[in-house]
């Protein structure tokens, strides 16, 4: 079975549901296809539990399916996350960026992708990264970190609200 | 709405004339009661004196009367109370706070938590911004103006917050800048980048006589043993710079050099007797800024 993006991958590594995963006649276990719902590509491997947690679907009670060092033409190796039956606002998808700025957004309604989308780098960014300065009051009181993200040379990095330094988006990954 | 001075950055150009301007009316009558009935906090997590104490000394003057602590050993943070909680409290008894705090960001913090005006008296090595304003204001004093100036900084100006605040609030006044540091110890390049970006001029070395003579204003500061992490680094250049009377005689006329104290050596007490040393009455000039920044923020200047 190929899913729905075409991808046709040996080996999945894990999937919550077990009943959707088949045994394909040549024996490989391939990932059904989403009916309606979200499949986030081109992310990160090392990521894709950061990613996890930024979209709170630690406690997501759809399906969710995740791949993990997955082949890719573009990347070498990458991760993919497809969740059923669910919808994102811009703006919360717009948070992966900092953990994964390639990723694309499939929008699938029936089977198909009715919509491609990329990451847009938000302003500003709560609650999501750590500032890398051991003295900042974010590391040693339950204070949520804020950060505008700043733009260098194609390099992001991320200003504390608090501090003023700057921690390198590198130091995230 | 109530206003708040975290960082040099919360206020803008025509704020920090304000403030300059108002400093200069306090210098001229130094006992103004014009906050009778008013009670503030003064808060310090870190010890202190000058700062603490000038702060204090406004208040008074102002009329106004001072609660607060200078070492928190004695308080309930000691019994692990957030800094959330105690800026909650101390914000349902007074008309403003003024705090010093080690951590970087916590002032900024305590003025999300509080519902009234907030002063950072220094959070840790990041903003001490009455420090800047009175360097700005005994930069204008001696030199009748805030423009076009050479400013020459020298010692630990990677660590040193002063000298990073009173570059960014320069940068307002078309200045030059020279930055006399050890190798360990230059100016961070985020703040070279800022003065890129706005096409003011500097250059560096690690000279203390190299520009000794061609600077409107040298503004030395103290190797700060607490910033340093680790104490082979501090060894290292604690002792790097050492200015004498003798080295100024080809300075300008109008040149005066600036300490934001304590010093320790990297000042001789020779230089003391020279008409160039300012660095103690620019401590007082803390004062007049102090009385201006309480009374700005609280509407009544």
């Amino acid at each position: 079975m190929i899913d729905n993006l075409g991808y046709r991958q040996s080996i999945i590594n894990e999937s919550l549901y077990n009943n959707h995963i088949m045994t394909h006649t040549d024996k490989e276990l391939v990932v059904s296809a989403l009916e309606n719902g979200t499949v986030l590509d081109h992310i990160p491997s090392e990521n894709i539990f950061k990613v996890l947690e930024i979209l709170n679907l630690m406690d997501e009670k759809n399906r969710i399916t995740i791949g993990i060092n997955l082949n890719s033409k573009l990347f070498g190796k990458k991760g993919i996350i497809k969740i059923a039956d669910r919808f994102f606002q811009d703006e919360e998808l717009n948070k992966l960026a900092l953990v994964a700025p390639k990723a694309t957004v499939n929008i699938i309604r029936d089977f198909r992708v009715v919509e491609k989308r990329k990451l847009v780098m938000p302003h500003e960014i709560e609650g999501i990264a750590k500032c890398m300065n051991p003295k900042c009051i974010t590391n040693h009181q339950p204070v949520k970190t804020r950060f505008t993200t700043m733009e260098n040379d194609n390099e992001i990095s991320l200003l504390c609200h608090y501090c003023e330094k700057i921690t390198d988006i590198k130091g995230l990954y | 709405m109530k206003k708040s001075l975290i960082s040099i950055r919360d206020f803008t150009k025509d704020e920090i004339l304000h403030v300059l301007e108002v400093a200069r009316e306090f210098e001229q009558n130094r006992v103004q009661k014009i906050l009778e009935g008013k009670v503030i906090a003064c808060i310090f997590f870190e010890p202190s004196t000058r700062t603490r104490l000038s702060f204090e000394t406004a208040v008074n003057r102002l009329g106004a009367k001072v609660i607060g602590f200078s070492d928190a050993t004695n308080t309930s943070v000691s019994k692990g109370e957030t800094l959330k909680d105690t800026i909650k409290m101390v914000s349902n008894y007074v008309d403003m706070i003024i705090m010093r705090h080690p951590l970087e960001g916590s002032s900024r913090y305590a003025s999300e938590v509080a519902s009234v005006p907030v002063v950072n008296a220094g959070d840790g090595a990041n903003q001490h911004p009455s420090q800047t304003l009175l360097d700005l204001y005994s930069i204008k004093q001696t030199q009748g103006r805030l423009e076009d100036l050479t400013i020459n900084m020298v010692g630990d100006l990677k660590y040193g917050r002063t000298t990073h605040s009173l570059l960014q609030a320069m940068s307002f006044f078309n200045p030059r800048f020279i930055f006399t540091a050890p190798e360990e110890l230059k100016m961070p390049v985020e703040y070279k980048k800022f003065l890129d970006e706005k096409h003011i001029g500097y250059s560096e070395t690690n000279s203390l006589e190299e520009h000794l003579d061609d600077c409107d204003i040298l503004y030395m500061t103290r190797v700060q043993q607490e910033r340093f992490t680790d104490p082979m680094e501090y060894e290292k250049v604690k002792d790097v710079y050492r200015l004498e009377a003798s080295m100024l005689g080809n300075v300008k006329q109008n040149m005066k050099i600036l300490h934001p104290l304590p010093r320790v050596n990297e000042i001789d007490q020779d230089v003391d007797e020279t008409p160039y040393a300012y660095y103690f009455k620019q401590a007082e000039n803390g004062l007049y800024v102090r009385m201006a920044i309480i009374a700005y923020l609280l509407g009544y200047r």
